[in-house]
């Protein structure tokens, strides 16, 4: 038993280990110039591993952006709204959606998703936003807003059932205590609920970002794996998980596998501080003094 | 009398309209929001059980696939090179998972117990994809070539932690008293916990092991480099192997629509598959609960 146990604190130096060893060279040729690097070329050996960082952070911020108030009004609408004969189907449904593996969702959002996105939702988006610079260009489907919103889809049943599970136990005589003031439903959740559960809540929304950020190939598939940066999400980008996936198994010389290693570390570790800041966040929040209430 | 009786309606016409309004909006919204997530749940649903039973067919299940541009073959080697993986991964995935969870449940209340825990926790958290440029680390690069072994390892490092984790908790849960009974009996500690406490909990192990095992079984990201995929039958563990998921994405990037179709046959066989697990999970997991209650 101890053995076992000993087996989970060695899986994880040896993670460390083999993504620091492998990824030596890469980090003795560019040191920290590869993380500002805008260049990709690994035929002359140049590696920069900018246009990823940013792919990865703005598709995870869109789908942040599109999943977390979706999440927070389901998990609302299960715990205070609905009658109680549908909240066991609902939650169920909602869960149903973290069982399907990515690459099926990749699958949908080729031939179903990205069909719309493009008749549809792009021509609207370029009508009435087109002003902010962020819908312009030409759109051919695959891009950082198709994967901003399967990545969305795919966080919801995280965030959700996180927030309903922190609903759930707010006591009931908070509740009741709005109530008696004389408060709407409405006013109720916002006083007596929410503002009790904000810290496991965004508790929910950082693991729903950790899973977004590591998410390969259900991104793979609609981004469109181009590495530049362009400030149009019509455009399409490439994420650190994404050029693992493309590029890896045919990666030739030391440096070239060395420098995906090292996007493989840098996204462990982002993923690891990510996960420690949402358990800080919880603790330090639910140890501090009782949520101040001002309506 | 009547003074009681008016309370109320004085009480409604004392919230103002912009409150009720406010009320009723949010409301609206709320329902707004279940309908957005369910949406898209039913369209992949719906739109996989059309697109794969239409394209289903018996040769899917038993052929091989056939050369670009002829038209028929199956994914049979790979439903049976995703088993082949899954079993390896399960192999080396449920004891290492459930001993850590016995060793934190019943010897690790302490700091090293904790480490163990919050380390099961981060592991959880670690990009899929990560795991596999380690299995290729570790496996790939030792044996020279891409294995079934190296996919079924990269499996396995993702099983572990879910199954400490669930294994722990389910133990946690067998009462106090039954521990100390058979301390009373001058059972010995180890042969409580395996005799005693891991026979209770059985049926709640089985669910964490099946649930990781569920999770794993859609994974496609850490076979890229390590099972690789492989157009042939091959069920040696030593040797580059199919796996349903690689042949989903593979064929989903082709051009061709045949592939399309077979694709989408594949997603659905898959999709039952897991659906199957989860939904036996809990079948399995209210027929405990009734049992021990």
């Amino acid at each position: 038993m101890l053995l076992c146990g000993l087996a989970v604190l060695g899986l994880l130096v040896l993670i460390v280990y083999e993504l620091v060893l492998h990824s030596g060279p890469s980090w003795h040729a560019f040191g920290f110039k590869f993380f500002a690097g805008h260049d990709w070329d690994p035929v002359n050996e140049q590696f920069g591993a900018m246009p990823f960082i940013y792919g990865t952070l703005v598709s995870s911020l869109l789908a942040l952006i599109i999943a977390v108030p979706l999440s927070i009004g389901v998990a609302v609408f299960t715990t205070e709204m609905c009658p109680v004969k549908l909240r066991g189907p609902l939650s169920f449904f909602v869960e149903l959606l973290a069982a399907i593996p990515s690459v099926v969702y990749g699958l949908w959002a080729i031939f179903v998703l990205i069909p719309i996105l493009t008749k549809y939702v792009g021509p609207f988006l370029a009508r009435t936003l087109g002003w902010t610079g962020l819908f312009t260009g030409p759109f051919y489907g695959v891009s950082m807003l198709a994967a901003g919103i399967i990545l969305a889809v795919m966080i919801v049943p995280i965030i959700s059932s996180i927030a309903r599970e922190v609903l759930m136990v707010v006591p009931q005589h908070q509740r009741e205590a709005a109530l008696a003031l004389g408060a709407t439903r409405w006013e109720m959740i916002r006083v007596g609920v929410l503002r009790n559960a904000r810290a496991g809540i965004m508790g929910g929304i950082i693991l729903g970002l950790g899973r977004a950020l590591g998410e390969t190939m259900a991104v793979t598939m609609v981004i469109g794996n181009n590495p530049q940066i362009v400030k149009s999400l019509f455009a399409p980008g490439y994420t650190m998980a994404s050029v693992l996936a493309n590029e890896f198994s045919e990666a030739t010389g030391t440096i070239n596998r060395a420098a995906l290693i090292e996007i493989g570390l840098a996204l462990f570790l982002v993923t690891i501080v990510v996960n420690a800041l949402a358990r800080l966040l919880v603790w330090t929040v639910t140890r501090g003094q009782p949520s101040r209430v001002n309506v | 009398m009547s003074n009681l009786a008016t309370t109320p309606t004085l009480r409604v016409a004392s919230i103002s309209l912009r409150r009720r309004v406010t009320d009723h909006v949010m409301t609206g919204l709320a329902i707004v929001t279940v309908i957005l997530v369910l949406v898209p749940l039913f369209a992949i649903f719906a739109y996989l059980v059309y697109r794969g039973i239409g394209s289903l067919n018996w040769s899917f299940l038993t052929q091989t696939p056939k050369p670009v541009g002829e038209a028929g073959g199956g994914m049979a080697n790979a439903i049976v090179g995703s088993a082949v993986i899954l079993f390896l991964a399960s192999l080396i995935g449920v004891p290492v998972g459930v001993g850590a969870g016995i060793y934190v449940a019943e010897y690790g209340r302490n700091r090293f117990g904790d480490a163990i825990r919050f380390t099961a926790d981060v592991l959880n958290g670690v990009p899929s994809i990560v795991i596999g440029i380690v299995a290729y680390s570790i496996v790939v690069l030792a044996q020279g070539h891409f294995s079934a072994l190296a996919g079924g390892v990269a499996l396995s490092i993702m099983m572990i932690p879910t199954i400490t984790r669930t294994t722990e908790e389910m133990l946690l849960l067998v009462p106090r008293a039954l521990r100390e009974a058979a301390y009373g009996l001058g059972i010995p500690r180890w042969r409580t916990t395996l005799s005693i406490t891991l026979r209770t909990a059985t049926s709640g192990v089985i669910t964490g092991i099946m649930l990781a095992f569920a999770r794993v079984a859609g994974e496609t990201a850490p076979l890229l480099f390590t099972a690789l995929g492989n157009q042939f039958w091959s069920v040696k563990v030593n040797e580059p192997t199919a796996a349903l998921p690689l042949q989903i994405y593979t064929y989903a990037l082709s051009p061709y629509d045949d592939w399309h179709r077979q694709a989408w046959a594949g997603a659905f066989v898959l999709i039952v598959l897991i659906v199957t697990a989860v939904a036996a999970v809990r079948f399995a997991v209210r027929r405990g609960t009734f049992g021990a209650a």
